[in-house]
């Protein structure tokens, strides 16, 4: 027991290179195997977090640009979501690596200033953009299709009670977008959450071995050649995380819903597949 | 490939591009896409046999099978499925030289030795002695596996959705014809259920080609292991020096996936019109009404 406190205060910060520098070469415990995958945890919850945060106000913007009747704004957003939409986001990945690589290392001038350029071809921040802008394009198809079917007697009550222009989206059309989309958006999160494993398996490197959960699994079924360990605990944790994501995601299903009667009920994440 | 590239050096603009598109290293990348190709090919009909099978025993009434068809299906709700790309061909692999070590060799002598996973060279899979393209069809046997496993367990509940969706009142007219209950299966619940699947099976069909890049996790050499290797800078010592020209090569492959999926979605919705024709549906009730025979 004491052992395993000990393995914690080593390696429970491993993955963002607080504690023991070497991993563990030999005689892997069960306890080690616990904590290096939880401690890579940090970087898949820090992953979904900032890009479903970034990427809910950028597809809010990209929905509106869809459904608006400007060419210069339909035509952009339309372009945007058929590219992050169409393609792999393990593509999108190495082409994003491979474009950031070649910004001059010495960084940009502009207007005077030197912009430096290095941080970009890191995993925390190039790898966050790619899943915000991923996101952001899928979302924006969801909360899009939301938008279209808001309920015209919604719109025709705001129009009686004079609410115009931008008090009507936000008291009326927003709120009402949000509760349509909820459920398809709560299963976007998870597939989200699920895709942060790929950052460190595609062109980002784990800089001094600080790599997300899957990493460290794949590093302990690489060495002890049995994966029937370090997999299953990756799959328990990200059953427990996905659990708390419904979770989460149904207490704001609910207030988005509190004024209807009878919908108060839970969320049922039935995993319809949009993405 | 053509008399002139036989000395690339003394080659220049279009000619040695030209060249440089059709050298060896680049038809074995083109081969690549085929790859990819065939492994769509295989796996969907694989993933949809499975989620069928996984379908069905999820309604089945045998109480065990039910719960082996439940918890297939939904297993991809809570894992990401890279997680299961890592661990089906290893854990595949293990299991089958574990069977042949039990039976090939001394079943005294344990597998797991501290870290090791030993087998004697008899229960090898495949043979050290078999050809190079044994060793290569065997890891994308694998592969298929893993993604057949994957996708078929998403088809599962795709599948399983649509049986439930079919109208009761289809079911129990059925019944009241006097139908057994495998005639109702095949007659009534099977043919109605696609056009409900066919919303959730097209998806499927998009996550699965977007999925086929992560075939390069599993060290198959597939379009993106050429992407690397081909883009990665070239000095003067190889026959065609190049920088750093790995985000083209990436940039052809995003294009690539952009065409399949927009073809995809093209033939989709074409599908989608041909089998709401009849159906008791809103689509199929538009369509009687409009008069199309479409």
């Amino acid at each position: 027991m004491n052992e395993c406190l000990q393995t914690i205060a080593d390696y429970g910060l491993r993955s963002i290179g607080i504690g023991e520098r070497l991993l563990p070469r030999t005689d892997f415990t069960l306890c080690q195997q616990f904590v290096l995958i939880g401690s890579g945890l940090i970087w898949n919850l820090y992953f979904v977090i900032l890009s479903l945060a970034f990427g809910f106000v950028l597809a809010n913007g990209l929905a509106l640009a869809k459904a608006s009747r400007n060419p210069w704004l339909r035509r952009p957003a339309d372009g945007f979501i058929f590219v992050f939409r169409g393609s792999p986001l393990f593509i999108q990945f190495f082409l994003a690596y491979s474009a950031l690589v070649l910004l001059p290392r010495e960084g940009v001038q502009l207007l005077g200033l030197t912009l430096p350029t290095g941080w970009l071809t890191r995993a925390w921040a190039g790898a966050l953009i790619v899943l915000t802008l991923n996101t952001a394009a899928y979302s924006a198809e969801i909360f899009h299709g939301a938008l279209r079917n808001v309920p015209k007697g919604d719109l025709e009550a705001a129009d009686a009670y004079g609410l115009t222009g931008w008090k009507r989206f936000r008291r009326i059309v927003w709120p009402t977008m949000m509760r349509l989309a909820w459920p398809a958006y709560t299963n976007e999160a998870i597939f989200l959450f699920h895709a942060t494993t790929l950052v460190f398996f595609s062109a980002f490197p784990a800089i001094q071995q600080m790599g997300d959960s899957l990493y460290y699994a794949s590093y302990f079924a690489d060495k002890t050649f049995n994966p029937f360990v370090a997999y299953p605990i990756v799959a328990g944790y990200f059953i427990l995380l996905t659990l708390c994501l419904i979770g989460l995601f149904g207490v704001v299903n609910r207030r988005l819903n509190r004024h209807l009667p009878g919908a108060a009920k839970r969320l049922r994440y039935r995993p319809n597949l949009f993405r | 490939m053509f008399a002139m590239c036989a000395d690339p050096k003394a080659l220049e603009g279009l000619a040695w591009m030209l060249c440089y598109l059709t050298s060896g290293t680049h038809m074995l990348f083109y081969a690549s896409f085929g790859t990819v190709l065939g492994l769509l090919a295989v796996t969907a009909p694989a993933a949809l046999l499975l989620g069928f099978l996984g379908a069905l025993a999820a309604r089945s009434p045998v109480a065990p099978l039910r719960w082996i068809g439940r918890t297939y299906a939904a297993i991809v709700r809570g894992v990401p499925d890279v997680v299961f790309f890592l661990f089906v061909p290893i854990a595949l692999d293990q299991g089958i030289e574990w069977l042949r070590s039990r039976v090939l060799c001394d079943p005294s002598v344990p597998v797991r030795q501290g870290n090791e996973f030993v087998v004697c060279a008899a229960a090898k899979m495949p043979l050290s002695t078999s050809p190079e393209w044994v060793h290569d069809l065997y890891g994308i046997a694998l592969a298929v596996a893993a993604f057949a496993f994957v996708f078929g367990a998403f088809a599962a509940n795709v599948l399983y959705g649509a049986m439930g969706a079919v109208p009761r009142a289809q079911l129990e007219t059925a019944e009241a014809y006097g139908m057994t209950p495998r005639q109702i299966d095949r007659r009534i619940l099977i043919p109605q259920m696609w056009t409900y699947a066919l919303p959730g099976l097209s998806n499927l069909w998009m996550i699965l080609i977007k999925a086929t890049p992560l075939l390069f996790l599993l060290g198959v050499e597939d379009i993106v292991y050429w992407a690397r290797e081909l883009g990665g800078s070239k000095t003067t010592t190889y026959a065609y020096p190049h920088g750093d020209w790995r985000v083209w090569y990436f940039l052809a492959l995003l294009v690539f996936y952009l065409g399949m999926t927009w073809i995809s979605q093209r033939l989709i919705d074409r599908l989608a019109g041909r089998l709401s024709r009849g159906q008791a549906t809103m689509a199929g009730e538009a369509m009687r009404k409009a008069g199309t025979t479409a």
